[in-house]
């Protein structure tokens, strides 16, 4: 039982990493809208650089979500009834990035497509920040009592640390995006795009060692590693991901570049997941109502047959998402804008 | 307003709203895969065509119905935290299924749909609308199973003061899921069928593009016909589920009262639920409720009376959805067939034609009606005979819930408004412009 809740615990993770390496492009994108783009064409060109994966990226989230209902029931319900205002903030962010992409193109319009660019641009934001905000929060623990009920509100998330983690979330998926747009796109975009990319790199290196600062100041994620020093494997491929992006860029080798940016987002996420463990709910009022691996799974049989359907379906997932990738991972160009583009 | 009737109300509007999309995304997906299948056997343009037109409003309404999804998803832990602690091992692990066996395929496959025109082989694009098809009515499967085991539970054992999963396959196999998944995509193939016929005859009306539209009337018709009948006998098998699993349900949905053998059916019903009795009775046929019920006129049937009143379903709603359900259904038969038996006419009825039209919104209302008394039928119960719905609500403050609440009515209502204007834009526009 032990084995398959740890197992439960990793995979939990492993969802969250692959969300938002694949929807931390999409949304980095959006949030690079008004500052990239010169003209409509370019903003086409931005909306159809995540056209085709946009909403399968999102799937993630939903599988994260539906993973942590399925595994870790109570940790399900504690999490998203604590953190009620931030999440349906969230969520209503991702209704209108939806509808922003599917709607600006419908209607031959300037003003429609101004309108529907600026709720892009905030629809994208907005979640890149709540995220980073959610799982700082996380990371340092809220006050949750041994009933599941919270005591803090919404601007007790936005702390010191929880605001940290949400700009650093932001950066991390500027940069993660902006690679992507320079894959995607040619010409003045695709330099400007590299540019970018060669901007927020050293913001996200500071970041990162600012947050590794606070995150021993306010949290007590670095126990797990004291005690455990095999586990700093984990900042070090996060280390590796995001040097290795600087020095793939500088050889214009954007697909390798963006790849080791994932590899550094994978990296950041293990490291702050399994700082937490075995815990996933910490209270920071009560080290007894803490939520853990253990004392908030589901049953074994449920375990076992999610496991099954996991091992089987994820696989088959991923070869059609390559697949998928591999299909529309060409350039777009004027000809691309057709009556089927965004 | 305290927390429990905020929350089913925020629960309420968010489902009902998700609601009007799905349907369409269920349907219109497949009669798009026949209409892409034809052209790619007969190498038909207009068959091609047809896909593209119809395909560019199945795009407007999917998007609407992705996102609203999710926000479903959330609320079980946002607003029913207390629920999912309990019954999270069982009705979790059917969303989780759902998600990855389900979603991905659809989501990936719509991508490959839409963005890969000139990008993939016919064949391959032809294969990808009908992975569409087949992940969209799958994913209805898991979620409706996960419905079922509230209706109806089955395959749990309570332990450490939750119900736990016992028996996968009887969680599965529920009757009355599968009753229900039966009813819920004939009729929201059904609801398709009329929005094409709607949308076709809107234009045959106009005289616009009139051969193009004469063929999806053609092809819409037969198949409304044979999915309305369905529909009633799907209607029918499921009622007989409900009589035996869910008793207090039917009584209510029947407005029943007193326990008796041999129970008529009154076409003319009006319900006096302060009162306990109905306040007009008339025109009743002999038998039929306890045939309709348990396929023997002579069966009995359990009176409201009889179960305590803390048991008890709000009568009048599930009555009169109940009613003006089954009623709308009867029109949709006579409907179906009046355009089935015009089908191959130079030009349809024009009275026929602008009812078509007007119909339109009929099925969204049916099946609005039909979860309604799913629903509000299962009540005071969210697990019937488990747990009942005010043990189920999330510890937050009200004022959260009221401020939810007020943001969901309001972009919804946004959203509903635009996504109507765009559909509407698209459907008069007609194929004009679109590249074959």
């Amino acid at each position: 039982m032990e084995a398959l809740q740890i197992t439960w615990f990793i995979l939990w993770a492993l969802l969250w990493a692959v969300y938002f390496v694949l929807d931390g492009f999409d949304l980095g994108i959006g949030s690079l809208l008004p500052f990239m783009a010169d003209n409509e064409e370019e903003r086409r060109f931005m909306y159809n650089a995540a056209g085709p994966f946009w909403d399968g990226n999102e799937v993630w989230l939903i599988s994260a979500g539906g993973v942590t209902f399925a595994a870790f029931p109570k940790v399900y319900a504690v999490m998203f009834s604590a953190l009620y205002a931030p999440l349906l903030a969230l969520l209503f962010a991702l209704i209108f990035r939806a509808v922003s992409f599917e709607f600006r193109n419908k209607v031959d319009s300037p003003a429609w497509r101004g309108l529907w660019d600026l709720v892009h641009f905030v629809s994208n934001l907005v979640p890149c920040l709540l995220l980073g905000v959610a799982f700082a929060n996380l990371f340092m623990g809220i006050p949750v009592d041994a009933q599941g009920v919270y005591h803090g509100n919404l601007v007790a998330l936005l702390n010191p640390y929880g605001l940290a983690g949400g700009i650093f979330f932001l950066c991390i998926f500027c940069l993660h995006g902006s690679l992507w747009l320079a894959i995607k796109s040619t010409g003045a975009l695709k330099q400007r795009a590299i540019t970018a990319s060669c901007v927020f790199w050293p913001i996200v290196l500071i970041l990162l060692l600012a947050f590794l600062v606070l995150t021993a100041c306010y949290t007590n994620l670095l126990d797990n590693y004291l005690s455990a020093p095999a586990l700093l494997l984990l900042p070090v491929v996060a280390l590796v991901g995001l040097l290795g992006a600087r020095f793939m860029l500088s050889r214009g080798k954007l697909w390798l570049a963006w790849g080791c940016s994932s590899l550094f987002i994978i990296g950041v996420t293990f490291f702050g997941v399994m700082g937490m463990f075995p815990g996933m709910i910490i209270s920071s009022m009560d080290p007894a109502a803490t939520l853990t691996a253990f004392n908030a799974s589901s049953s074994e049989k449920t375990l076992q047959i999610m496991l099954t359907v996991a091992l089987i379906m994820v696989p088959i997932v991923l070869l059609y998402q390559i697949w998928v990738y591999k299909l529309f991972s060409h350039e777009l160009t004027s000809e691309h804008l057709d009556d089927h583009a965004y | 307003m305290d927390v429990i009737m905020l929350s089913r109300l925020q629960f309420a509007v968010a489902v009902f709203f998700h609601f009007i999309f799905v349907p369409l995304t269920l349907g219109l997906s497949l009669l798009i895969a026949l209409m892409e299948t034809r052209y790619v056997m007969t190498g038909d343009e207009a068959w091609r065509k047809h896909a593209k037109f119809w395909g560019k409003l199945f795009l407007i309404n999917f998007t609407l119905g992705v996102v609203t999804g999710i926000t479903l998803e959330f609320q079980f832990g946002t607003n029913w935290s207390r629920y999912s602690e309990y019954v999270g091992d069982i009705f979790g692990s059917l969303l989780a299924i759902e998600a990855t066996v389900a979603f991905f395929l659809e989501s990936t496959f719509l991508a490959v749909w839409h963005f890969g025109w000139n990008r993939v082989g016919k064949k391959m694009h032809l294969l990808s609308i009908w992975l569409v098809v087949i992940a969209g009515n799958l994913s209805a499967l898991w979620i409706i199973l996960a419905n079922g085991f509230m209706q109806n539970p089955l395959g749990y054992v309570i332990r450490n003061g939750r119900a736990e999963l016992d028996n996968f396959l009887a969680v599965v196999t529920n009757p009355y899921a599968w009753g229900m998944y039966a009813h819920t995509l004939i009729s929201a193939w059904l609801l398709s069928c009329f929005f094409v016929l709607g949308v076709s005859s809107w234009h045959l009306l106009r005289k616009s593009h009139v051969e193009f539209f004469r063929r999806s009337f053609r092809m819409a018709a037969p198949i409304a016909l044979i999915l309305s009948l369905a529909l009633a006998l799907s209607g029918d098998i499921q009622g007989k589920n409900v009589a035996e699993l869910q008793p207090a349900k039917l009584a209510a949905m029947e407005a029943h009262w007193e326990t008796s053998s041999n129970v008529g059916f009154p076409i003319l019903l009006v319900p006096d639920e302060a009162n306990e009795t109905n306040s007009m009775e008339g025109l009743t046929i002999p038998g039929f409720m306890s045939w309709i019920a348990y396929g023997d006129s002579n069966a009995e049937i359990k009176g409201l009376k009889d179960f305590p009143k803390e048991d008890r379903p709000p009568v009048t709603p599930v009555f009169w959805s109940f009613r003006i359900m089954v009623a709308l259904g009867v029109v949709f038969i006579v409907l179906a067939a009046s355009a089935w038996l015009q089908r191959k006419r130079e030009m349809p009825c024009r009275g026929l034609m602008a009812t078509l039209v007007w119909s339109i919104p009929l099925p969204y209302i049916t099946i609005a009606l039909g979860w309604l008394v799913a629903e509000v039928g299962r009540q005071p119960w969210i697990v019937y005979n488990l747990m009942r719905t005010s043990d189920a609500v999330s510890p937050v403050p009200a004022d959260n819930v009221m401020f939810s609440l007020i943001a969901f009515i309001v972009v919804y209502s946004v959203l509903g408004l635009l996504d109507i204007f765009l559909l509407r834009k698209y459907a008069c526009k007609g194929p004009e412009g679109m590249e074959a």
